[in-house]
C-alpha cells in the first residue's frame, strides 16, 4: 500500500522537478514545480476536439493506457512491505501490462489516419519492441542471483546475500532501468518531447490530435510511469531492511535525483539521429548481458 | 453400447451428404457434427472428471478377429475438446461465408466440401484416438486428403490447384518419415503401435527414432524450416477451413510429437534442446516474416508458425525438465505448451474468421487496399481486435496465461541451472520476449491499417458488416478467450492434471495448488483492470457531456487537402523495421534510378518484395539445381530413334565389358 501511495505522491512532483532542472540549467526563470499539475487541471476543464476520421479506439486508448499503468503500480513493492499484489513472475505481468497500454496508444495513432501519427506509431512500436529483451534479461539475472521470481521477493533478498558485488549490478540495474524508462517515456536521447517538428517526434506526434480530458489522462499516465520506474530504481539501490521512515525520505530523494538526471540529460544532450536509435537501444540489452555474466561468475557457474 | 455403435454410424452416414437435396445439405452436415461432437466430448469429459485411466471403445472388428479400439487417455481427451470446439464454430461460421458461392459452384462441389469437412474432423478425432500404427497412418492420410479437397474448393483458379498439389506432396513427404519410423519400431519389437515405442526406446537409441517422427510431425505442425506449405495453403483455403487447419489441424503434429516423446527414456536433454532451439527459431522467424506480409491471411499463416514455436518452446522446456529431473520446469513447460495449443486454436480461428469476414465484404486480402473498416464493420473489428490482443500475449486475454507459464518455468529454473543451461534458458527468455514485442508490432500494423483511418480503395469504402450468423460463433470464441484470460486458475487446473498424468509427475512433488497464487494474482489484476477501465470510461462519458465537443479534420500540419492515399501504409509502417531485418528477410527493391541528365523523367514503377528465406534456400535453390542438372542430361533425349538404339548398344556393350572384367 505504502508503495502505491508513494508513487502517486512522487508523480505529483516528478515532472515539475524535471522542468525546474531544465530551466535552471538553461538560465531561465521558468515555471514552478507544480506547473505540470496546473496544466493537467486546465486540460481537464477544457472541451475536446475530435478528428472526424477517429472512432472508438481513439477515444478509449488514453483510459486503457492509464488503467494499465495504475495496475502495474499495484505490483511494485516498497521497502520490506510486499506489493499489493505479489506473486511468482509478477514482473512478466508488469511488462505485458505496459505493453497493452502501448498497443492501444499505437493503434489510436493509426486511427487518426494522419501520416505523421502513423510515423510516430511505427517508431514507437519498433523501439519498444527492441527495448523489451533488456528488461527481461535484467529480471532473469536477478531471479538467478536471488533465487526468487517476484518483485517483492527479489528486492527484499537483493542485499541480504552480503556479497560486495551486489553494488556492481545494483548500479548496472539502476542504469538500465533509467535508460528503459527514458525509452518507455520517450525522453532524450531516444526522443525529444520538446521538438517542434512533427517529422522528428515519436511520442508527441502520436498524441497530436488529443485534446482536453483525454490528453490529461495521457499526461497523468506518463507522470505515473516515471514515478513507477523511479520506485523500481529506488528498490534497486536502497536495501529493503533499512528503517521504514528513513526509507520514505530516501524514496523522494531517489525520485528527485532521477528527475534531475532526466532534466540535466535533456539540457545538455541532443537527440540521437533517428536511425541510430535501434543501435542505442540494443546496447541496453548488451549491458544486461554483462550483468548476466557477472552473476554467472558470482554464482560460481562460470570460471 | 450406444458409444461403440454411434461412431461407425457417423462414418457411414456422412456418405449421405452426396444424395440429399442442396438446401438441407448444410443442416444435415450440422446434425452429424453436433451428434459426433456431443458423443466424443462426453467421452473426454467422462475421462477428465472420472477416475478411469483410459477409455477403450471398439470401432470395428477385423476379419482376423482382432478389434480396432479407439483409445482415449487424458492427452487425447484434451485434443478432442480442442478439435470439437473449433470445428463446431468453424462450421457455424461457414454458413454465411459459403452463401456467396451458391451461385457459382455446383451442388457436387458443395457436397465434396461438406464431406471433406466432416472427414477432416473425423480423421483428426481418430488421429488422437487410434494407437495402432497402421490405422494411425491411414487416418493421418485421410486427414491430408480431406484437407487437400478443402483447400482446392476454388480450384478454377490455377494458383490454388498448384498450391493444393504442393500441399499434398509435402504432407506425403512428412508421412513417409512417420511410416519409416513406425517400420523401424515394427522391425525391432514386432509391433506397430504407440505402446510398442516404450519397448523400442528401452533397448535402442532414442534420439534417431524420435528425430524421424519429429520431422514427419513437424511438417504438419509447420516448424521452420519445414513450414513451406503453410503460408501457401492457408490463404488459398476458405476462411473457415483456414481457421480449422491453423487452429487445430497443425496441432495434430504437436499431438504426434507429444505421443512419441512421452515414452522416451534416454537422450532427453538433447531432444529437449533440439525442440527448444527449433521452436525458438520458428517463433522468432515466423513473426518476423509475418510482419513483412501484406496479404492478411498469409500474415496470419506466418503467425501460426510463430505460435507453433511458442508451443514447441513450452514442450522443449518440459523435456529439459524431464531430463534434469526438474519437476517444476516439466510441469510449467508442458502445461504452458499444451494450454497454448488450446489458446491458439481459439484466437487463431477467431482471427481467420474475422479476416474472412473482411475478405467477404471487401473482396481483397491486400491490406494496403483496406482502411477505415471499423466504422463499416464494428463487430468484425472488435472481434479481430480481441484476437489480435490475445495472440500478442497481452493480459487479460488467454494468450498471456500460456506465455506466463512458459516464462515462469524459465525463470524458476534459472537459479539451479548449469552454465550451458543458464545461457540456453536466458536465450529462450530473450526469444520469447522478442516474439511478444514483434507480435505487437505486427498486429498493431494489421489492425491499424485494415480497420482504422480512412478507406484506401473503393472496395474498402463500400464494405458492410457481415451476417449475424457469422458473428455469433466468433462471439462464442471470445467468451472462451476471456474466460481463460480472467479465470485462469480454473482453466489451468485441468491442464496441470493432464500434464501430471501424462508425464507421470507425482502430486507430492508438485502439489495441485502450487501455482494457483500466481494465476490468482493475474486474475485479480485482470479484474482490477477491467473495473478501473470501465469506471474511467464511464466517468469520461459523464465528464465530456458537460464540455464543449467539436469535430474537425485530423491535424495535417497546416496542409488542408489531405486524401486517404496520404495515410501511412503497411509498407511505410514497417519501413524502419525492414531496414533492420533486411539480412533476415532479404527484402529487395526493384526500381530505376532517375538519370542525371534526364530532365523530364518518364513513367516508372517501384516494386519491393520480401522472400521466405528458408523456402528459397532449402527448397527453391536445390530444386532449381536439380532441374537444371536434369535439363542438361535431357540433351540425350533427341527424339531420333537411331540415337536411342545407340544408347542401348552402348549399354549392352558396357554390361558385356563389365562382365568380362569380372566387375559385376
Amino acid at each position: 500500500m505504502a508503495g502505491f501511495v508513494l508513487i502517486l505522491a512522487a508523480a505529483v512532483f516528478f515532472p515539475g522537478v524535471i522542468l525546474r532542472t531544465k530551466s535552471i540549467a538553461s538560465g531561465r526563470k521558468g515555471p514552478g514545480v507544480m506547473q505540470p499539475l496546473r496544466d493537467i487541471i486546465v486540460l481537464i476543464k477544457k472541451g475536446s476536439v475530435f478528428s472526424r476520421t477517429t472512432g472508438l479506439i481513439f477515444r478509449v486508448a488514453p483510459a486503457v493506457s492509464l488503467a494499465t499503468v495504475i495496475c502495474a503500480m499495484l505490483l511494485v513493492p516498497f521497502a520490506e512491505q510486499k506489493a499489493l499484489v505479489s506473486f511468482e513472475g509478477d514482473f512478466i505481468l508488469f511488462s505485458y501490462l505496459l505493453a497493452l497500454g502501448r498497443f492501444f496508444m499505437i493503434i489510436a495513432a493509426l486511427d487518426t489516419g494522419s501520416s505523421f501519427e502513423g510515423m510516430g506509431a511505427s517508431r514507437e512500436a519498433l523501439f519498444s519492441l527492441i527495448v523489451e529483451p533488456a528488461f527481461f534479461i535484467l529480471l532473469a539475472t536477478f531471479a538467478m542471483f536471488t533465487g526468487y521470481t517476484s518483485f517483492s521477493d527479489i528486492f527484499s533478498h537483493f542485499f541480504i546475500s552480503g556479497n560486495d558485488y551486489v553494488l556492481v549490478y545494483s548500479i548496472i540495474g539502476a542504469y538500465l532501468f533509467i535508460q528503459t524508462a527514458m525509452v518507455e517515456n520517450s525522453r532524450l536521447p531516444v526522443d525529444d518531447p520538446k521538438t517542434h517538428l512533427e517529422l522528428t517526434m515519436i511520442h508527441e506526434v502520436m498524441i497530436l490530435d488529443y485534446s482536453g480530458f483525454d490528453k490529461a489522462l495521457i499526461h497523468i499516465g506518463t507522470y505515473l510511469k516515471f514515478a513507477l520506474y523511479g520506485s523500481l530504481i529506488y528498490n534497486m539501490v536502497v536495501p529493503a531492511e533499512w528503517n521504514t521512515f528513513l526509507q520514505a525520505g530516501l524514496f523522494f530523494i531517489v525520485q528527485a535525483v532521477f528527475a534531475v538526471i532526466i532534466g540535466l540529460t535533456e539540457s545538455f544532450r541532443a537527440r540521437n539521429k533517428m536511425n541510430k536509435n535501434p543501435k542505442f537501444i540494443l546496447t541496453l540489452s548488451a549491458i544486461a548481458w554483462i550483468a548476466f555474466v557477472v552473476v554467472l561468475i558470482l554464482t560460481d557457474k562460470l570460471v | 453400447m450406444l458409444n461403440s455403435i454411434l461412431f461407425p454410424i457417423l462414418l457411414v452416414l456422412s456418405l449421405l451428404i452426396f444424395f440429399i437435396p442442396r438446401p438441407v445439405k448444410y443442416f444435415f452436415t450440422l446434425i452429424l457434427l453436433v451428434t459426433g461432437i456431443a458423443l466424443t466430448t462426453s467421452w473426454s469429459i467422462r475421462l477428465m472428471t472420472g477416475s478411469e485411466q483410459v477409455l477403450e471403445i471398439p470401432l470395428f472388428v477385423t476379419a482376423a478377429g482382432s478389434a480396432l479400439n479407439l483409445v482415449i487417455d487424458r492427452l487425447s481427451a484434451f485434443f478432442i475438446i480442442v478439435i470439437n470446439f473449433t470445428v463446431f464454430t468453424g462450421f457455424l461460421y461457414a454458413r454465411g461465408y459459403l452463401a456467396p458461392y451458391y451461385l457459382s459452384k455446383s451442388p457436387l462441389r458443395f457436397s465434396i466440401h461438406y464431406f471433406s469437412y466432416i472427414w477432416l474432423w473425423l480423421s483428426m478425432l481418430m488421429v488422437v484416438m487410434i494407437h495402432d500404427g497402421l490405422f494411425f497412418l491411414i487416418v493421418w492420410e485421410i486427414m491430408a486428403l480431406s484437407s487437400f479437397f478443402l483447400v482446392t474448393f476454388d480450384a478454377e483458379e490455377r494458383d490454388i490447384m498448384k498450391t493444393g498439389i504442393s500441399y499434398l506432396i509435402q504432407m506425403h513427404a512428412g508421412m513417409f518419415f512417420i511410416l519409416v519410423a513406425f517400420l523401424l519400431v515394427f522391425k525391432a519389437t514386432g509391433q506397430m503401435n504407440f505402446e510398442a515405442l516404450k519397448d523400442y526406446y528401452a533397448v535402442n537409441r532414442n534420439l534417431p527414432l524420435f528425430m524421424l517422427f519429429f520431422i514427419g510431425f513437424a511438417i504438419k505442425a509447420g516448424f521452420i524450416p519445414l513450414h513451406t506449405w503453410l503460408p501457401e495453403a492457408h490463404p488459398a483455403a476458405l476462411s473457415h477451413v483456414s481457421g480449422v487447419m491453423s487452429g487445430v489441424m497443425i496441432k495434430m503434429g504437436i499431438y504426434g510429437i507429444l505421443r512419441v516423446l512421452i515414452p522416451m527414456q534416454s537422450d532427453l536433454l538433447a531432444t529437449g534442446v533440439i525442440i527448444l532451439v527449433v521452436s525458438l527459431i520458428s517463433g522468432v522467424m515466423g513473426v518476423m516474416m509475418a510482419i513483412a506480409q501484406h496479404d492478411l491471411k498469409r500474415l496470419l499463416a506466418y503467425h501460426s508458425i510463430e505460435n507453433i514455436g511458442i508451443i514447441g518452446a513450452g514442450i522443449g522446456l518440459g523435456v529439459i525438465g524431464l531430463a534434469l529431473n526438474n519437476q517444476v520446469l516439466t510441469l510449467l513447460g508442458f502445461s504452458g505448451g499444451l494450454l497454448h495449443v488450446l489458446n491458439h486454436s481459439l484466437f487463431k480461428s477467431l482471427l481467420f474468421f474475422s479476416a474472412g469476414s473482411v475478405y467477404q465484404s471487401t473482396h481483397t486480402r491486400n491490406i494496403e487496399r483496406m482502411g477505415g473498416l471499423m466504422k463499416k464493420m464494428p463487430w468484425t473489428a472488435m472481434l479481430f481486435l480481441t484476437g489480435a490482443l490475445a495472440i500478442s500475449g497481452l493480459p487479460p486475454f488467454n494468450g498471456f496465461i500460456s506465455e506466463y507459464l512458459i516464462y515462469l518455468g524459465m525463470f524458476k529454473s534459472l537459479p539451479g541451472a548449469s552454465l550451458s543451461n543458464s545461457i540456453l534458458i536466458l536465450g529462450s527468455v530473450v526469444g520469447l520476449s522478442l516474439i511478444g514485442g514483434l507480435a505487437i508490432f505486427c498486429f498493431t500494423k494489421a489492425f491499424g491499417i485494415v480497420f482504422l483511418g480512412e478507406a484506401r480503395s473503393a472496395n474498402a469504402a463500400g464494405a458492410a458488416e457481415v451476417k449475424k450468423s457469422m458473428i455469433i460463433p466468433q462471439i462464442l470464441i471470445v467468451a472462451f478467450i476471456m474466460l481463460i484470460g480472467l479465470g485462469s486458475p480454473l482453466a489451468v487446473k485441468p491442464v496441470f492434471d493432464i500434464v501430471a498424468w501424462t508425464t507421470g509427475l507425482s502430486n507430492q512433488v508438485v502439489p495441485a495448488g502450487y501455482f494457483a497464487p500466481g494465476l490468482q494474482g493475474i486474475s485479480i489484476i485482470g479484474g482490477v483492470f477491467v473495473m478501473l477501465l470501465s469506471s474511467l470510461l464511464i466517468y469520461r462519458r459523464y465528464h465530456l457531456r458537460r464540455k464543449e465537443i467539436t469535430e474537425g479534420p485530423t491535424w495535417g500540419c497546416g496542409y488542408t487537402a489531405i486524401t486517404p492515399r496520404q495515410q501511412y501504409t503497411a509498407t511505410s509502417f514497417i519501413y524502419n523495421y525492414n531496414h533492420i531485418a533486411r539480412p533476415v528477410l532479404g527484402t529487395r527493391k526493384k526500381m530505376e534510378e532517375i538519370g542525371e541528365n534526364e530532365i523530364f523523367p518518364g513513367r516508372r514503377t517501384f516494386v519491393s518484395h520480401s522472400d521466405d528465406v528458408f523456402r528459397k534456400v532449402l527448397i527453391d535453390r536445390p530444386v532449381d539445381l536439380i532441374s537444371g542438372l536434369l535439363k542438361k542430361i535431357a540433351v540425350m533425349q533427341t527424339g531420333q530413334i537411331r540415337h536411342y538404339i545407340l544408347y542401348a548398344f552402348v549399354f549392352m556393350l558396357s554390361v558385356l565389358l563389365l562382365a568380362i572384367l569380372n566387375i559385376i
